[in-house]
């Protein structure tokens, strides 16, 4: 009889709770409750006594994590918070993963975090940092910033990696020996996107640039991508109106796009400043690719294959809020460093540089395959996921695009073009 | 009216003989699906937890663990019905698992928190967690049940840890995103796969010396996608077959000399694998195409695959009963 009653509660509890609990993702009430029996646990463990695996330390690596302190820009959403702790989390949970590892081989790491006030001086502020005799950066700057740190002195023996900036520049003309980027470049994405639309035979665009120089560059990636991929792009435009578009976009829209045919409204506006209004407003059914509509980028809340659900798991944990690609690509970058470090037996700057540009060098970073560096210009290459805004759609280099070495590379400037000279 | 189909369902279940059977976990779609191995055919299929993935079964056979990731906890079912019989307490997001051989400890990688969780089978209890690499997945055990081998996927090792004092005794650094530790039938090897180095790292337990590195090279497959995952011996010391992700194929190696016999293509991206208590017989999870393929050992030929739910995870076979 009673286990009739149980199986009568299990099965009022199936069927309700299968409607609650139907998302994959966990709420933040299951996350809370998590967090909860991980300090029980903790405690209990504490209280048996501590009988955790070390060895001694015998190799210690301090990085720094540089991030600048940025001017508020006007809201023009109210629906994502503006984070001012993008890449902070990123590297705690890497120097964590980093710390698991390094438990069991006798080797410590350790995290600084400096954040460049608007008053202060960047470059002053980086040459005390050099001056302490710091070798390993993790660094949240824009392109411009960048450029910045190579004019201090002794920024020869150190490794920098850079968590946000796409622009191609760096990776071509202005490449340095001892900086590594993490994120995609424009071309990388602009070429994710392209093998995609081409798929679907989406083979004339229209193309809106916003007013911003990065929006610029992304549109300069997005055209040589067209050209690479024979795409028509029929119409180019660039939106240049700075009115407020939440009460007029139903006006402006459909006249901007009106007149001609195209397969694929392609934008590009990474502040969102009028992106965001042109979906279901076009005079023409179109889809929306680039910076909206369908995104290609390097991490994505809707990001669940390998493995990528514990990863978000772990970072909402920690942080309570969803990974961006800046958290995503700190945590990359240190966990490189870490590679390097564990394999090698060594933190010296050059044999981790070695080893991180050499082929030896992969990280499973949660993409299906391994990530790497290329040795010609530091650009870490990696998977592109496609994303709308609320599922994944699918993961660029596309089925068919075939290269020598790794058909990672068919995407960005490949090594015959590439015009980086170390 | 749910309710009433379900009760159906335990009824109906309950009528179906118990010989041959496979178990496959369906990690999207919360079921399993059982094969009776002779008709080759999925004789029916029973919700179950959210996300489950490893699945084992008791000695005896009685019982069938299924690790439901995402309701935090184990599954102990009736293997003849597969009705519930109780939960198991486990950490967090329990991936693989492995009971002891007197069926009396269970011993669960937590995928979401660098734990391996120890259980007490008669009193349901955790007994301890054991602090490993980040994301532990594999799970191997000698045969005297007193060496463990677990895997990390992202701290990149295999931990020995001795079951009787639960201490880590060694960490062997493998390739990149270690999945599966198989202990050789007579313990004096483990395997270790690793998905996105692509290769497997022979271990020597008593030296904890890599004594091998098994690389897999497909003509007309790119490397990235060559993952090993599943690895399974057979016990008369012949082959060991291990499953390759999305490169769709099983490798057949000579246990012996580590050299490669052939690849076996089978459905997309597979990763467990599990013998026939005959071990004439073994069977795959093919998570992209949602089948489960069947492999003839003595032929080394594919001999069917059966269409089973989303993607399918885990697998286990009924002893003989």
């Amino acid at each position: 009889m009673r286990s009739i009653y149980f199986l009568h509660i299990f099965l009022i509890y199936f069927c309700f709770g299968s409607i609650i609990l139907e998302a994959r993702e966990l709420s933040i009430k299951q996350i809370e409750e998590r967090k909860q029996a991980d300090l029980k646990r903790l405690k209990e463990r504490e209280k048996r006594g501590n009988k955790k695996f070390s060895k001694e330390i015998t190799l210690s690596t301090k990085l720094i994590f540089l991030s600048m302190e940025r001017k508020t820009p006007p809201v023009l959403s109210n629906l994502d918070p503006i984070l001012d702790d993008e890449g902070f989390y990123g590297v705690k949970l890497a120097i964590e993963d980093n710390l698991t590892t390094g438990r069991f081989v006798g080797h410590d790491y350790k995290a600084e975090f400096h954040r460049i006030l608007l008053n202060e001086n960047l470059k002053s502020e980086f040459q005390k940092l050099l001056d302490q005799g710091n070798k390993f950066f993790i660094v949240d700057l824009n392109e411009k910033e960048l450029k910045t740190l190579f004019e201090t002195s002794n920024s020869e023996e150190i490794v920098i990696f850079n968590v946000r900036s796409k622009a191609d520049s760096l990776r071509n003309e202005n490449c340095k020996k001892n900086l590594l980027h993490v994120p995609p470049s424009y071309s990388m994405l602009s070429d994710a996107l392209t093998q995609y639309l081409v798929k679907k035979k989406w083979n004339k665009w229209f193309l809106v640039t916003g007013p911003d120089e990065n929006d610029r560059k992304y549109a300069d990636a997005l055209k040589k991508s067209a050209k690479k991929f024979n795409i028509k792009i029929k119409k180019e435009k660039v939106w240049d109106f700075s009115a407020d578009l939440r009460r007029t976009a139903g006006k402006e829209v459909p006249i901007f796009t009106k007149g001609e045919k195209y397969d694929v409204l392609v934008v590009a506006d990474e502040k969102g400043e009028f992106g965001e209004y042109l979906t279901y407003r076009t005079w023409d059914p179109r889809p929306i690719v680039g910076t909206q509509g369908l995104t290609p980028t390097s991490w994505h809340r809707t990001h669940e294959q390998w493995g990528a659900t514990q990863m978000q798991n772990r970072f909402r944990r920690e942080s309570g809020r969803w990974m961006t690609e800046v958290d995503y690509h700190a945590w990359t970058a240190v966990r490189s460093i870490g590679e390097a470090i564990t394999r090698t037996s060594s933190n010296d700057v050059k044999d981790v540089r070695k080893y991180l540009l050499g082929e030896k060098f992969g990280l499973g970073a949660y993409k299906g395959v391994k990530v790497s560096f290329r040795s010609w210009n530091g650009q870490m290459r990696q998977p592109i996921l496609l994303a709308a805004p609320r599922s994944m759609v699918s993961v660029s280099p596309q089925e068919g695009y075939i290269h020598p070495d790794s058909e990672l590379d068919t995407m960005g400037k490949d090594q015959p073009e590439s015009t980086c000279k170390f | 009216m749910i309710r009433f189909i379900f009760c159906l369902l335990f009824i109906f279940s309950a009528k179906i003989s118990f010989a041959n059977l496979a178990y496959i976990t369906n990690e999207k779609d919360n079921t399993v699906s059982v094969i009776d191995i002779k008709k080759n055919k999925v004789i029916k299929t029973v919700e179950v937890g959210q996300r489950p993935r490893g699945i084992i079964m008791s000695k005896d056979g009685k019982l069938v663990l299924i690790c439901a990731s995402d309701d935090d906890r184990v599954e102990v079912r009736e293997a003849k019905t597969l009705k519930l019989k109780y939960y198991l307490p486990s950490g967090p997001d329990p991936e693989l698992f492995i009971l002891s051989p007197d069926d009396e400890t269970l011993y669960i990688a937590n995928e979401d928190d660098a734990m391996v969780t120890v259980v007490d089978m008669n009193d349901k209890m955790i007994i301890d967690d054991i602090p490993v690499g980040v994301e532990p997945e594999g799970m191997g055990l000698t045969n005297d049940g007193k060496v463990l081998v677990n895997t990390s996927e992202t701290t990149n090792m295999a931990h020995f840890i001795d079951t009787g004092t639960l201490d880590i005794l060694e960490n062997v650094l493998v390739d990149a995103r270690p999945r599966v530790a198989m202990f050789t039938p007579n313990d004096k090897e483990v395997w270790v796969s690793a998905e996105i180095g692509g290769t497997v790292k022979v271990i020597n337990p008593s030296t904890k010396e890599v004594t091998h590195t098994i690389g897999f090279e497909i003509p007309g497959v790119n490397e990235e996608s060559i993952q090993p995952v599943g690895v399974r011996h057979t016990n008369d010391g012949k082959y060991t077959f291990v499953a390759l992700g999305p490169a769709n194929r099983i490798a057949v190696i000579d246990q012996k000399s580590k050299e490669l016999i052939k690849y076996l293509l089978v459905g997309q991206r597979v990763w467990q694998l599990a013998f026939t208590p005959d071990q004439k017989t073994l069977l795959t999870t093919n998570g992209v195409s949602n089948d489960v393929s069947i492999i003839d050992v003595e032929k080394l030929k594919v001999k069917k695959s059966v269409k089973v739910g989303r993607f399918p995870w885990g697998v286990v076979i009924s002893p003989e009963s």
